[in-house]
């Protein structure tokens, strides 16, 4: 088994590979800036061959959840368990960032309750499936399972939390207007489905690449060139601090999930509390400006801010937890 | 024939627009084109993921970038929906 989990998910090969053309070159394997370049190269490819690969195949499994489907699956449900059956499905149905505000229509209109489209809307981005098997290619499988679980507790809660205080009050009147236009939806085909999983890995590729260029450079110069006493003196895990300041440099931020991964595993080498380093990656995915921006069209500044506060309270206790439980999970 | 683009402006819809022209170009075809970006109108042709093309008022397609064959396939065979 662990044969196995270092040569899929972690790569083994491909480093030593990577190691072994570098030393070709007449590279010495102890210099820094060769353990960096090393770093780079291993981490990049790494990410673009997990990212493609799953990226793929769990798009082949959404063809099968488009919006449209969730919509009518949740409509069968109330209350807590539809929001528990929210969050689950929000971590495979497809849809882009910039599709969120029709879904987040659609689904108001057809009478799902805003707490259970809450649950969905921060699940969605917060628990990719995708992201699961990079969390344990990165860390370790307790930590990806232990990060789910954290995540989809905080969509339910959220939902559940909206849904009690009657927030659908603060929801934009012309969302309620109107009735639901059911459109037709298309048989496909294995081509079909192939072809659109195919399409799914350029988009995201295309999309974010640069983030993980970015996020793996970042990830290396804290891994070898920043000394590991000054990200402690900042970050470290006696600071009561680092969880509340990972957050708040995270939420206005917009990044992939995929680029913020090599920075977090270069931040828990160099002694970041485990805690602090996924705060900041919930953060980071589940909010940002541009998200708030798009979300105040269609709801009102009340059910706004209670949205953003509970996130970041909610984020920044999961932070706390984990770094109080570090122990078991790494 | 007035063809709508919905969506928010995102580079998707943009690439969708800009495959949309090719294809009439290339079809020979004289049409409208009017982007639609206001949510409150995309929502009211029902759909949840965007970009989406709308033909004389009819949903064609919806979720996709569909590339400029596909925009000529739908332009040579109205009212056939392709996700």
């Amino acid at each position: 088994m662990n044969v196995l989990y270092d040569a899929i998910l972690k790569m083994t090969w491909l480093s030593d590979g990577i190691a072994w053309i570098l030393t070709q070159f007449g590279l010495q394997m102890d210099q820094p800036l060769v353990i960096s370049l090393h770093y780079f190269i291993y981490d990049t490819i790494k990410i673009f061959i997990l990212l493609s690969v799953l990226i793929y195949t769990i798009s082949y499994i959404q063809s099968y959840f488009p919006p449209e489907r969730t919509r009518k699956i949740l409509g069968r449900f109330n209350g807590f368990f539809a929001r528990i059956l929210a969050a689950l499905l929000g971590t495979i149905t497809p849809f882009c960032s910039c599709s969120s505000i029709p879904l987040f229509i659609g689904f108001t209109k057809a009478g799902l309750n805003v707490g259970v489209t809450f649950s969905f809307l921060i699940s969605s981005p917060l628990v990719d499936l995708a992201s699961v098997f990079l969390l344990m290619s990165v860390f370790n499988p307790k930590v990806a399972i232990a990060y789910v679980s954290v995540g989809l507790l905080l969509a339910v809660i959220g939902g559940t939390l909206i849904s009690w205080l009657k927030m659908e009050r603060y929801v934009e009147p012309f969302v309620l207007k109107g009735g639901v236009t059911e459109l037709e939806e298309e048989k496909m085909t294995h081509k079909d489905r192939h072809n659109f999983s195919k399409d799914q890995v350029m988009d995201i590729v295309r999309k974010v690449w640069i983030y993980i260029l970015v996020g793996v450079l970042i990830g290396a110069l804290i891994h070898d060139w920043i000394p590991a006493s000054w990200i402690q003196a900042v970050l470290g895990e006696d600071k009561w601090y680092s969880v509340p300041l990972a957050v708040l440099v995270g939420v206005p931020m917009y990044a992939d999930i995929f680029g913020t991964l090599p920075i977090a595993e270069a931040l828990v080498s160099q002694g970041v509390g485990l805690g602090t380093v996924l705060a900041f990656m919930m953060a980071v995915t589940t909010l940002s400006l541009p998200s708030i921006i798009l979300l105040k069209k269609v709801v009102k500044k009340e059910l706004l801010i209670l949205f953003v506060v509970y996130c970041t309270i909610g984020i920044m206790i999961i932070g706390y937890v984990f770094n109080a439980i570090q122990g078991i999970l790494i | 024939m007035i063809i709508k683009i919905l969506g928010s402006g995102c580079p998707n819809c943009l690439r969708l627009e800009e495959n949309t022209r090719t294809a009439l170009k290339n079809l020979g075809i004289e049409a409208e084109i009017i982007k639609v970006k206001d949510y409150n109108e995309i929502s009211q042709y029902g759909i949840m993921r965007t970009p989406g093309v709308v033909i004389d008022e009819k949903v064609v397609s919806y979720g996709k970038v569909l590339n400029v064959q596909e925009v000529m396939a739908l332009l040579n065979k109205p009212g056939h929906i392709r996700l």
